[in-house]
């Protein structure tokens, strides 16, 4: 199985990685201007070419390779051992969990899995890798050629879909962390301290195809990325922790072209609106650098957040050779067929199938099939409420509305919500059976949130049910009538806005509990009647 | 083989990106001594292998794995202790550029 594949190593061993290959191969011709018939770039107009590449932490109890922990913020140097430090006699194991989480995340991905894989080392010399070389897969990586579908939302609430190619997704380890003495910057330092924590913790990188155009597709595509490998429970997301880490690739062509320009790479985006941010800037740097008639300058640049722009890190010379060859130390993988079907089967319902279904089958508008479907814990309560009998569209307004606003406040996980859905499709029955206000559910809902328990028993306990019968208003309505023969007058002779008032005695009158329609019409009908 | 498929440049950059100082005089009999050795391997090529698999490794065995069960390392300060130079909790190394 891996007889063609394993040859093509020799063709590109000079790229960084396999997928770089292609890229770098049709970039390289950045005039812009053709040749024979000079146009001016300045009249042209212009896109961009971006692809992503993503570093994803697997959310193992332990590290790739060896038992140490995966923990983050452990003091310096705790969860270290003989295998991550990379000392002489040692050998790496492979964590199974990691293989299962790496092939389920390719799976969601439409992958193709590799029946025959293996890892290998790149090797590079810098003090947060021990070892000199990162465990990393070269040419035959876990999963190749799938794709996730990314959806726009424009301001009318209209939904544009988008397949993203996805080249490549592959197992890796993490290096370690460095902090530079005597400053926060690797120049100016005397020395540097080495923290080997993080050496070792699982990663995929997960690298895109060149299919994003701007930098809210690629904000979109890094974070359905995110959902998708939150739903598998692989990867917990966190930017801020670096379980989630975003390097983007992008060059800018005359529109109509089917070449490629000069690659820049950038890094340093700590959320989801870093990345669009840093690729507008650079979208806007790099086509008027191209229309005033300047080349643009292989090199990595880094956003900061601070001055909102990008900056030269530095410039690559040529590309790197890493010297990949296969690491001896750890067999190959192959993915019986069996184990793959039985690791499909594991695979829940993704956000972009979710999305689809709220919105074909119960006729949710797409930015609410947006957000509910964000959170995987949201989208299940939300499914429960629905089955437990509550109207699709009502059950969006509240879990989006005074339940999200709630967890938000108390900063709570939906799971963890003691009002559980079905009493949820209670309380939304409970309105609309007339039994209850939306005023009065809501005025119900800060103990609900709190104790949870049935909206039902609540409203009885509390003698809270709407007063819904004709005769038992009507008998109220000539009470409050008489009480204030003045206004009743008033109103007859024509002031006829004086009817909010009399609402307003009868809500007082019943603290709150008449049925606000149902008093409206039988309230007219008596204003009306004649004198 | 008679035809040279090292060159000296070649040496050179291997050299480099291994991090060895080799001195300049070293360069010629380096050079010879890689060229014969890959002339040595290079037998192999006159063999035909036009329907025999790639062999990817020597031993035939596949999916090793170990359950992600948590084994601290019990002696932390054995691994930092030996260590060339430490600072604190951390590893210490030189400026790096």
């Amino acid at each position: 199985m891996a007889k063609a594949k394993s040859s093509k190593r020799q063709a590109s061993k000079t790229s960084k990685t396999a997928k770089s290959t292609q890229s770098t191969s049709t970039q390289q011709a950045a005039t812009i201007a053709p040749e024979p018939t000079p146009v001016d770039p300045a009249s042209l107009t212009y896109e961009a070419v971006i692809g992503l590449e993503i570093h994803c932490q697997l959310s193992t109890q332990t590290k790739i390779f060896s038992s140490s922990s995966t923990q983050f913020g452990a003091p310096p140097n705790t969860n270290i051992d003989p295998v991550c430090l990379g000392l002489p006699g040692t050998l790496p194991v492979l964590n199974e969990k990691v293989l299962e989480y790496a092939v389920k995340a390719g799976l969601a991905l439409n992958c193709q899995i590799a029946p025959y894989s293996k890892f290998d080392r790149k090797q590079y010399f810098y003090p947060d890798l021990p070892k000199n070389y990162q465990i990393s897969q070269y040419d035959l990586p876990i999963a190749q050629h799938g794709y996730l579908e990314i959806e726009l939302v424009d301001e009318n609430g209209t939904a544009r879909r988008k397949k993203i190619g996805i080249t490549r997704l592959h197992m890796e380890e993490d290096a370690g962390k460095l902090v530079h003495a005597g400053s926060d910057r690797l120049s100016g330092s005397t020395y540097s301290l080495v923290d080997l924590n993080r050496a070792g913790v699982p990663l995929v990188e997960i690298v895109s195809e060149p299919d994003l155009r701007t930098g809210q597709e690629a904000a979109e595509y890094a974070q359905e990325l995110r959902r998708i490998l939150r739903y598998l429970g692989v990867c917990d997301g966190n930017m801020q922790e670096g379980s989630l880490r975003c390097d983007v690739n992008i060059s800018v062509r005359p529109v109509g072209s089917n070449t490629f320009g000069t690659k820049v790479e950038i890094k340093n985006m700590n959320s989801f609106s870093a990345i669009q941010r840093a690729i507008d800037y650079e979208i806007e740097r790099q086509v008027a650098a191209v229309k005033a008639g300047e080349a643009i300058v292989q090199e990595t640049r880094l956003w900061d957040e601070a001055t909102q722009q990008t900056r030269t890190m530095r410039v690559k010379e040529g590309s790197s050779d890493y010297r990949y060859f296969p690491e001896p130390d750890l067999g190959p993988i192959e993915v019986s067929a069996e184990q793959l079907a039985a690791w499909r089967a594991d695979l829940p319902e993704l956000p972009a199938q979710k999305r689809h279904r709220y919105e074909t089958e119960w006729g949710l508008p797409p930015q609410d099939a947006r957000v509910l479907t964000d959170e995987r814990g949201v989208a299940e309560y939300f499914e429960a409420t629905v089955a437990a009998g509550a109207p699709p569209k009502l059950a969006a307004n509240w879990i989006m509305g005074d339940i999200t606003a709630y967890l938000k406040e108390q900063k709570l996980a939906i799971e963890a919500l003691p009002l559980k859905p079905t009493e949820l499709a209670e309380l939304i029955q409970l309105i609309e059976a007339a039994t209850i206000s939306s005023k009065m559910a809501k005025d119900l809902l800060p103990e609900l949130l709190t104790q949870g328990g049935s909206p039902k028993a609540l409203v009885e306990k509390k003698g809270l049910s709407q007063i819904s019968d004709v005769a038992t208003l009507e008998a109220m309505i000539d009470e409050v009538l008489a009480a204030h023969p003045n206004e009743l007058e008033q109103y007859r002779a024509g002031k006829t806005k004086l009817q909010g008032f009399f609402v307003g005695q009868m809500m007082k009158k019943t603290c709150g509990r008449a049925d606000p329609k149902l008093t409206n019409q039988l309230l007219a009908k008596k204003l009306n009647a004649s004198s | 083989m008679a035809t040279k498929v090292i060159t000296a440049e070649d040496v050179r950059k291997v050299a480099h990106l291994a991090r060895l100082a080799v001195d300049e005089s070293e360069i010629e009999a380096l050079t010879q001594q890689l060229d014969s050795i890959l002339d040595y391997v290079n037998q192999l090529s006159e063999l035909d292998v036009t329907d025999i698999p790639p062999t990817t490794r020597a031993i035939e065995v596949s999916n090793v794995t170990r359950p992600d069960v948590l084994e601290p390392w019990p002696n932390r300060e054995d691994l930092l202790a030996i260590a060339p130079d430490r600072e604190d909790d951390f590893f210490r190394v030189p400026k790096i550029m």
